[in-house]
């Protein structure tokens, strides 16, 4: 059986000046988290908008292969793709306040989703939407149904953000950093949620942060992304007790881990700043940063495999 | 040693302050505590880390004892000198602030080398070459290169407009810093070199550095003691090796909890801590945490927690001993 969601050298580019996804190749299995890691600008938003075909004006994708379910997403008019999106694909965006609606209550925009996809009544859609509160852990649901999002806090609201994206059952969630605006004991919250919602609904989850604790917590399987590469890909065990290529070492390095580091000894961090890449770019996307790059790193990057699914984009022996 | 040796770099004894919020047309005025009888002592070089979440008023404190606001009760003092009886040139040079975000803490229009050279020119007693001079040394002194002097802050990337902010909080040479969130708009890699230039700052200057962080990990990689606030109030302080290995507080706990670390395989951690939002225009009576507290009893919620003393800090509950 094909995986849920393969994507086959993805191509963004906007407007022909740059390159914001280079040859990008990732899968999502049925049941399966799987994060997409990087700093900002590293394409793992664009990657996420150009699955969904919502990138913003100017942008233009093209894959080898971009299939969800078998089905090719790239044949896919807009109709089709509207009647995919919110339905089998759903997406949960990063900051909860700006992708509600504030003039509306959460319980009309909750039941939108649902009465566009599938026949059913505003009482089932209802229905169905206070069982999502309460299953994403909000108390007192027929009371949240009748609020506006800013009577919610941000922690609920990115909870509501969840629910409706659950509401069509979909077989694949896109979340793009669905914790980064709230507090700590509020991710940690959001994020146990998210896990045990995966595993109960065997949900396939594309996951993407800048966090290597979260990918370290909740990822089956981790993809690193730089200047628009996939640079490393793996198990996520085995991509935090062997990493390869030396962006993913020097990223495990700048993390501070609590009783690990001295008190005196400065964090590992990567000199520099990532790169702006025009189209035409030739070899390594790291090398001006990276400790061991050599002349050869101008040129083409070897694709290698250092263990059965863990796959890196560097000339550095296994 | 003298008496001026010892004296803390920051002192606060008793601190609160209250806001009054709009209710709207018809609505009541909400009173909002955001810092409620805070007290503590830095010493001159140290660095106290305050962690809690958004709302329960770090941010207030910050703007406090940098003279942005001035208290409703209580003193704020800095080097044993109160800051309401200092003037603002006085204040400025010897405390300054870094705030949070890069991208709207500095002038777009504005070139670099003039907004470093601000703070110099308000106080109005140095000469153009001095102020050029200091501006070269200060802009070195945190790795950017001087040609960057006559970019904007548009040109410049979010790790290299933290070093400006810190190059301007650094040139009138201030004994204080207040760092609120310095690196959370940053990237991780961006980041650890911040946090490394501020931590080299500090040894080459003896600098005292109060640093408002919601990152636990990265707290404690700098600080030397650590304050928990929650709804206005210090729950916990204690030294940082202390705060992290023994920590009394639930709310110390949960918070230590929430760090997710980069550990395959622990899963994500249950916080227990109920999905009550505090709100600091309704302080709960008791003892304000009660209503997320896992092991909250009914007298929590009557009785106010008294502060029971540890070495270098303390704890504000009723159930630990």
């Amino acid at each position: 059986m094909s995986a849920l969601l393969d994507v086959e050298r993805l191509e963004v580019g906007f407007g022909g000046r740059t390159s914001a996804v280079r040859g990008a190749s990732l899968t999502v299995e049925r049941g399966e988290t799987h994060c997409l890691v990087g700093e900002s600008g590293c394409g793992k938003s664009v990657t996420a908008l150009a699955i969904m075909n919502l990138l913003a004006r100017g942008g233009h994708r093209t894959a080898q292969r971009l299939t969800f379910q078998g089905d090719d997403l790239l044949k896919l008019d807009d109709r089709g793709m509207a009647r995919l999106r919110g339905n089998a694909m759903a997406m949960i965006f990063q900051e909860p306040m700006t992708s509600l609606n504030p003039a509306y209550t959460i319980g009309s925009q909750m039941t939108e989703v649902m009465r566009r996809h599938k026949k059913v009544s505003q009482r089932v859609a209802i229905d169905r939407a206070a069982d999502l509160l309460g299953q994403v852990g909000i108390t007192a649901p027929g009371l949240r149904l009748g609020q506006f999002p800013h009577q919610l806090s941000g922690g609920l609201r990115q909870r509501v953000m969840i629910a409706m994206a659950l509401m069509c059952e979909p077989q694949l969630l896109i979340a793009d950093e669905p914790t980064t605006a709230l507090d700590v004991t509020v991710q940690a919250q959001i994020l146990r949620l998210l896990a045990q919602l995966q595993r109960d609904l065997g949900l396939g989850l594309l996951l993407i942060t800048h966090d290597l604790g979260i990918v370290a917590r909740i990822a089956h399987r981790v993809s690193v992304m730089y200047a628009g590469e996939v640079v490393e890909s793996a198990a996520t065990a085995q991509l935090f007790a062997d990493p390869k290529h030396p962006y993913t070492q020097g990223l495990l390095r700048c993390v501070p881990v609590p009783g690990k580091q001295r008190q005196d000894e400065p964090l590992g961090s990567i000199p520099g700043t990532v790169p702006r890449i025009g189209p035409g770019f030739e070899g390594c996307g790291f090398r001006d940063r990276c400790t061991f790059a050599d002349a050869t790193c101008a040129h083409a990057v070897p694709h290698q495999t250092a263990a059965p699914g863990h796959d890196y984009l560097c000339r550095l022996a296994p | 040693m003298t008496a001026t040796t010892t004296l803390p770099a920051i002192e606060l004894k008793s601190v609160g302050k209250t806001f009054r919020v709009s209710g709207g047309l018809l609505g009541k005025d909400r009173r909002v505590v955001a810092v409620d009888g805070v007290s503590f002592a830095v010493p001159p070089g140290g660095v106290l880390g305050v962690v809690g979440e958004s709302g329960c008023g770090k941010s207030t404190l910050a703007r406090l004892i940098l003279g942005l606001l001035t208290p409703d009760s209580g003193d704020i003092a800095v080097e044993g000198q109160r800051i309401v009886d200092m003037d603002r040139k006085a204040r400025a040079r010897l405390i300054q602030p870094v705030f949070q975000d890069p991208f709207s803490s500095l002038n777009p229009l504005t070139r670099i080398r003039d907004i470093v050279a601000m703070p110099l020119q308000a106080q109005g007693s140095f000469s153009r070459a001095e102020i050029a001079k200091r501006v070269d040394e200060m802009l070195e002194r945190v790795g950017l290169p001087g040609e960057m002097g006559n970019r904007l802050p548009a040109e410049l990337s979010g790790g290299q407009r933290q070093r400006v902010a810190i190059a301007r909080a650094l040139v009138l040479r201030p004994r204080i810093v207040v760092c609120d969130e310095p690196t959370s708009a940053l990237d991780v890699s961006v980041q650890a070199q911040i946090l490394n230039l501020l931590a080299e700052l500090r040894r080459d200057l003896g600098l005292t550095y109060l640093f408002i962080s919601h990152n636990l990990a990265v707290v404690e990689h700098v600080a030397s003691e650590v304050a928990v606030m929650y709804l206005g109030r210090i729950v916990e302080k204690k030294p940082t090796q202390a705060l992290f290995h023994q920590p009394e507080h639930p709310y110390t706990k949960a918070l230590l909890a929430s760090v997710l670390t980069p550990e395959p395989g622990l899963g994500v951690p249950d916080v227990g801590l109920g999905d009550v939002m505090p709100d600091p225009a309704n302080i709960p009576p008791g003892c304000r945490f009660h209503p997320r507290c896992p092991i909250a009893e009914p007298r929590c919620s009557t009785e106010t927690p008294p502060l029971r003393p540890r070495p270098g800090g303390g704890v504000e509950c009723l159930l630990v001993p």
